[in-house]
């Protein structure tokens, strides 16, 4: 890279970024609310940095390749990043990028555009956004650098395999698949040991669009990262077991944006460190997220991304704390299988686990588990017409919590939306059903 | 004047009913009217109406549900259809089981236990399938008065297939059936048994516990209950004014 390369970029970068900081001071001094804190604790103190942090993973992708100063990466959430991070790639996940135009409700205008073109509204509103938005270019985050290199691994879903090859057709660019075999009860050796070699010959070919040589005492270290960060946010769900709970899974969800984009980053350590400090005095000083919590629940699936105040407000009203998840423990429960002194090894099988890819017992057994630890009243599933594996065997898992065998069972609600997509959702309709649900619980 | 110790208003989605209790929870009182487009003016008139109906001055409360429940500014409290209908069911049929409710344009199905509380419940999904809707569109385009439906349903054995459970589609399929020449009794009864299929899927899911008991509009559809009846085994049972369950739980639910 060229020296006026370089200060293009650090010139940019380092406005760009203390622009940021300013609007998280601003924020930190306001204490600005996200909430009504008629029903709601107000937000968390750290919650201006989660908002910066991904203002300046954004802005950093935006100059990242611009001038050729770093590769580009596009990955789904659960790919295994690590390596490509060893090679100093600047990683994109596209659908975090869809989630955030969820949030700032523009996925309809985007996903329009998909849809314009012959995309089916039958599929993830995940991959409609980010299709739509590289289609026209729109974005609410300013802009979004190309991709050099792609990466989808196959243990969320059979969707990016497609959307991926997509995106290689579009930007002409290589297109690394991680094939993850599923995993029904439990995984065997050669599953672990085909995954590993598919991550080693991907080496390779990242150098060659890197034109940087693979350094493998980095990814031990992105590795050992990634499992701290991983154990911190782990940390975080385990003190939903308090009474009232410090955080809801409302927060957590608002709060996983590091966890899934910017893990194996030191800052991302010390982000959920502090977080955790938060946490801890917040139960010390016995505040809940939910002022008046008087019923527990859990949260299965996807968010409502485009509904996530309107269901806590709702919810916190009602007394109603939903303080476990599967969705948000999925980057948590895989903490203990990173080996930072074995990454290839262990990457190979921390990344077949997602609880995407295993069987669908094995999400009733986590719920059930959480129903017990969390001492919850019951559970609301999220059925996402849009992630289908996601919500396969909701209907039987729901049955299954209502009449557990041991005689605990909880009253659990199908709740029918689309992560994404406001179109799929139908408020007046939601509301009955949330609202019958919790006079039941009453 | 009677002596009205609470009121309950369902606001539906095609019927508004107005419902008052006595001390003892006691049907005292009540008023059925089709919706009108303005909610709000059609409940203050039918409030003002059982102001003067009732033989106190003092106020009491006014429980709202159904789906306008939001827009009574009135009521002292909002509570679901899905609570009330249980709550009017299990205390005029004083039995635990399982309750559907087909209305206007959604149908539930409500598990209540032998306390009369709720279990479990099911709702139809996000369109008019499997609700009053589906039958009431048919009658206006075939001109049966919507009270014949069912009779004219019965008249028959012969049973033409419905495969739509789209509400908008069955519609345009029961006009091409007639254009075909098949008979509108035979028609009917397979709009009632498309309608009962639906609505059995949804028991299934809650898990059926005998006896069935029906409430809401459709519930007097002599149709509807021999066909449920046909297709569960189970004995269906009816309050006597399956229309007002809502209302009347809801003003049980203000005593
Ligand atoms: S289908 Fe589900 S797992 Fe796949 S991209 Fe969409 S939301 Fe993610």
């Amino acid at each position: 890279m060229s020296l006026s390369n370089e200060i293009n970029y650090r010139v940019n970068t380092t406005i760009g970024k203390a622009a940021l900081r300013a609007v998280r001071w601003q924020a930190e001094r306001q204490a600005s609310n996200r909430w009504k804190t008629d029903y709601l604790a107000p937000q968390l103190k750290i919650a201006p940095r989660t908002k910066e942090l991904i203002g300046r993973h954004y802005l950093e992708g935006q100059y990242a390749n611009a001038n050729a100063h770093r590769k580009v990466a596009w990955a789904t959430s659960g790919a295994p990043t690590e390596f490509l991070k060893a090679m100093d790639f600047y990683v994109l996940y596209p659908e975090n990028h869809a989630a955030v135009c969820g949030t700032a409700r523009r996925v309809e205008d985007i996903s329009t555009e998909a849809e314009n073109v012959g995309y089916s509204r039958d599929i993830c509103s995940y991959a409609r956004t980010d299709i739509g938005a590289m289609l026209s270019g729109k974005t609410p985050v300013g802009k979004l650098p190309k991709p050099d290199l792609l990466l989808a691994c196959t243990n969320i879903c059979q969707t990016v395999l497609l959307w991926y090859r997509v995106l290689a057709h579009h930007f002409n660019v290589p297109l690394i698949i991680i094939d993850t075999p599923f995993i029904y009860t439990e995984t065997t050796d050669y599953a672990v040991a085909y995954v590993k070699r598919q991550m080693e010959e991907a080496v390779p070919i990242a150098e060659k669009v890197a034109g940087k040589k693979f350094d493998e005492k980095k990814f031990r270290e992105i590795t050992r990262l990634s499992k701290t960060a991983s154990e911190l946010w782990s940390q975080v769900m385990e003190r939903g077991k308090h009474r009232p709970a410090p955080i809801s899974v409302f927060d957590q969800f608002i709060q996983m944006a590091p966890i899934v984009e910017m893990r194996g980053e030191a800052y991302t350590v010390d982000f959920y460190a502090d977080m955790l400090k938060e946490i801890d005095e917040r139960i010390a000083r016995g505040v809940g997220s939910v002022k008046e919590e008087r019923k527990r629940l859990l949260w299965d699936n996807l968010p409502i991304w485009y509904r996530l105040r309107y269901l806590a407000e709702f919810l916190a009203e009602r007394g109603v704390a939903i303080v476990a998840s599967t969705y948000t423990n999925a980057w948590a429960e895989l903490a203990p299988m990173f080996d930072p002194q074995n990454p290839f090894e262990s990457g190979a099988r921390t990344y077949l686990h997602p609880i995407l890819n295993r069987g669908t017992g094995y999400k009733l057994e986590t719920m059930k588990r959480m129903v017990k630890e969390f001492a919850l009243d019951g559970a609301i599933l999220h059925n996402d017409r849009s992630c289908k594996p996601y919500s396969i065997g909701q209907i039987d898992q729901r049955d299954r919590l209502l009449r557990d065998a041991d005689g605990r069972g909880v009253p659990a609600l199908l709740l029918e939306a689309d992560h994404n997509d406001p179109r799929a959702f139908s408020e007046e309709q939601a509301a009955t059903r949330l609202a019958a649900f919790v006079e039941m619980l009453e | 004047m009677t002596d009205i110790r609470a009121l309950g208003i369902d606001v539906g989605s095609t019927t508004v009913k107005i419902v008052g209790v006595d001390a003892a929870g006691n049907l005292a009182w009540h008023l059925l009217e089709p919706a009108e487009p303005r909610v709000e003016d059609q409940v203050t008139r039918l409030l003002d109406i059982a102001d003067r109906e009732k033989s106190s001055d003092a106020k009491i409360p006014l429980v709202a549900t159904g789906y306008g429940r939001g827009l009574v500014l009135q009521a002292t409290r909002r509570v679901t259809e899905i609570t009330c209908h249980a709550r009017g069911v299990y205390r005029e049929l004083r039995h635990g089981g399982t309750l559907v409710d087909i209305g206007g344009q959604d149908s539930k199905v409500i598990a209540i236990d032998p306390q009369g509380d709720v279990l479990d419940f099911a709702m139809n999904d996000k369109c008019a399938a499997g609700t009053g809707r589906f039958i009431e569109n048919t009658a206006r385009r075939m001109h049966v008065p919507l009270e014949q439906m069912g009779p004219v349903a019965l008249a028959t054995t012969a049973e033409v297939l419905i495969s739509s459970t789209c509400t908008v589609f069955a519609e345009s399929e029961v006009i091409s059936l007639v254009a075909h020449g098949a008979a509108v009794e035979a028609i009917l009864r397979g709009l009632h048994r498309s309608l009962i299929k639906r609505i059995v899927a949804m028991i299934r899911t809650v898990g059926l516990v005998s006896p069935l008991m029906l409430s809401g509009g459709v519930a007097q559809n002599p149709a509807i209950r021999k066909m449920l009846e046909e297709e569960t085994g189970a004995p269906v049972i009816l309050p006597q004014h399956p229309q007002l369950m809502g209302a009347y739980g809801a003003a049980l639910m203000g005593l």
